[in-house]
């Protein structure tokens, strides 16, 4: 009877003895206007060890930043006839538009390679949903190129030990979010990592969107096309009637 | 002095596009080229992207040549009967780009078609203004007449019938060679971000015999027109207009017309043509090598 009521209650206990997370992000909005050139985001928060116990070495965190998915196709490059022109292509379903993961150590070192793909620890473990050619080498190809380029423009990155956790209770970590980022809903996930299992995890939502003249503008362009191309051929019709105008004033 | 661009979606420095925007309008005042041969890389090489920087080109073209088209037309160097058939296949010419468009761009052969296109257009047209003004200005050195070939235009616009007389221009020959001239520039301006005058400039002088007064005031005239039209489908379909980008392209190049307009007036027309043949021919090299060099990104990354 005692071993029965130890075995239902083994899951609650483990649960228990695990600590837990309350993570927080320095802004859940980030507006684009006009000056705009990137912001950093700071994830912080406090580790909380049930039953007082005291804090150990062996608690890691991992914290995420995703942008929006979006479907991409990826053309490559060949030489044909002396020229490089764009000759195989392939789709991916969902390709984070923006990916930064910051850990407390390699994350290589935190989580086995199985961990890592279930909770997309890692630029080589996203899940691009790549559209099969049937030839697994054409995709690895092709999903490197994508990852590559990502990563140089600044789009994808990834900080060992990025995160610092001070008296193994409080953490925090900075992200850098570039200016040419796409505006949408971003996500940043937090991951308490101990012996190699993810044992607590959290999401917060970030907003990333252009606000006063930058919105009005982006909004413009895509709602009142018409009105938006006269606008803008009005503009360089007056501007250049203005600069002759006031160049032949000068000359008098 | 950064600037957040909001159809771009990135900050560029301001003082950075003004200048691009100076330098392509003292080219578009001296030569009557709407410049977008060279802006249009240098906004992709800056950064910018390609749709962005194509579409955001059009309107700075425009503003360029309104202020080339009144300080030349103050000065009756403009035709505007001629301006006005070009404008009209220019126009038609667009919309046929426009088709062509997205159709390469499906293949996804776009880049490449129009890297091709710069190189054997501004590599031919380069070599034949480089030949023409050496063999005027040597000829000009020895003190001798520079040799006139024996015709005005070509034979075969000659044979072309419905004859009009264009005053201005000095001509006597059918409306359309420079219809059929101002359709090719129209697809070119939908197809490669330019305004086509690098092709018109030339055209008007070897294959139209326009008389050399009038070409740079109606090429700019034709521009004017056809890069309006532009805007407008970029505006509707593309919708990568970015006005802030524009804005500060034609501030720039507004000022750099008025400048290159001057600037053209005290220069020799034979060093004027062999300066330009000089940087189309630059520009035709340079495309050739890109084609031919292993390019920094085997790869490009297109949203669906």
């Amino acid at each position: 009877m005692r071993t029965l009521l130890l075995a239902c209650l083994a899951p609650v206990l483990i649960a228990a003895s695990s600590p837990k997370l309350v993570p927080d992000v320095s802004q859940r909005k980030i507006e684009i206007i006009y000056s705009f050139t990137g912001a950093e985001l700071l994830l912080f928060g406090a580790i909380l060890y049930p039953g007082g116990r005291t804090p150990s070495d062996d608690a890691q965190i991992a914290v995420v930043v995703k942008g929006p998915s979006e479907p991409v196709l990826v053309r490559e490059k060949r030489k044909i006839a002396g020229m490089w022109i764009n000759a195989d292509s392939s789709d991916f379903r969902s390709a984070p538009s923006f990916y930064a993961l910051a850990s407390s150590r390699p994350i290589a070192e935190l989580v086995d390679q199985r961990t890592a793909v279930i909770y997309e620890l890692g630029i080589d473990n996203l899940q691009l949903s790549p559209a099969s050619s049937g030839n697994l080498a054409d995709d690895q190809r092709f999903e490197e190129g994508l990852i590559d380029l990502k990563r140089r423009g600044g789009y994808y990155s990834e900080t060992d030990r990025g995160v610092e956790i001070s008296e193994g209770v409080l953490y925090r970590a900075r992200i850098a979010i570039p200016a040419r980022v796409p505006v949408g809903r971003y996500t940043a996930e937090t991951f308490l990592i101990e012996r190699g299992r993810v044992v607590a995890a959290a999401t917060r939502e970030i907003e990333i969107h252009k606000s006063g003249m930058e919105a009005f503008v982006a909004r413009a362009a895509e709602r009142h096309g018409i009105l938006y191309g006269l606008t803008a051929v009005l503009l360089s019709l007056a501007l250049g009637w203005a600069a002759s105008v006031a160049f032949r004033r000068l000359r008098e | 002095m950064d600037l957040y661009l909001p159809i771009a979606g990135l900050s560029v420095n301001i003082l950075v596009i003004i200048g691009l925007g100076g330098l392509v309008g003292i080219l578009s005042g001296m030569f009557g080229v709407g410049g977008g041969f060279l802006t249009t890389p240098l906004m992709i090489f800056y950064g910018i992207p390609p749709a962005v920087a194509v579409a955001s080109s059009a309107p700075q073209i425009t503003g360029a040549s309104v202020s080339g088209v009144l300080a030349h037309g103050t000065r009756g160097g403009v035709d505007y009967k001629m301006g006005g058939v070009l404008v009209a296949g220019g126009a038609i010419g667009s919309l046929l780009g426009g088709f062509l468009f997205r159709l390469l761009q499906d293949i996804g052969q776009i880049d490449t078609v129009v890297n091709v296109m710069y190189v054997v257009m501004l590599g031919g047209i380069g070599i034949v203004m480089a030949k023409d003004a050496v063999s005027s200005l040597t000829a000009q050195w020895r003190g001798v007449a520079p040799p006139t070939s024996g015709r005005r235009h070509h034979p075969l616009i000659a044979m072309m019938p419905f004859r009009w007389r264009f005053y201005q221009s000095g001509l006597y020959i059918s409306p359309l060679a420079p219809f059929l001239l101002g359709l090719a520039t129209g697809i070119m301006t939908v197809l490669m971000g330019v305004g086509g005058g690098f092709i018109l400039v030339p055209a008007m002088i070897y294959i139209l015999g326009m008389s050399a007064r009038v070409v740079v005031g109606t090429s700019l005239f034709q521009i004017l027109f056809v890069t309006a039209a532009t805007t407008m489908v970029h505006a509707l379909t593309t919708r990568a207009v970015d006005l802030v980008l524009t804005a500060l392209l034609l501030v720039g190049s507004v000022t750099g017309a008025q400048i290159g307009t001057r600037m053209a007036l005290k220069m020799k027309p034979e060093y004027l043509r062999l300066a330009l043949a000089f940087i189309v021919l630059v520009v035709a090299i340079r495309m050739l090598l890109g084609l031919t060099w292993q390019p920094p990104e085997i790869f490009t990354v297109q949203p669906l």
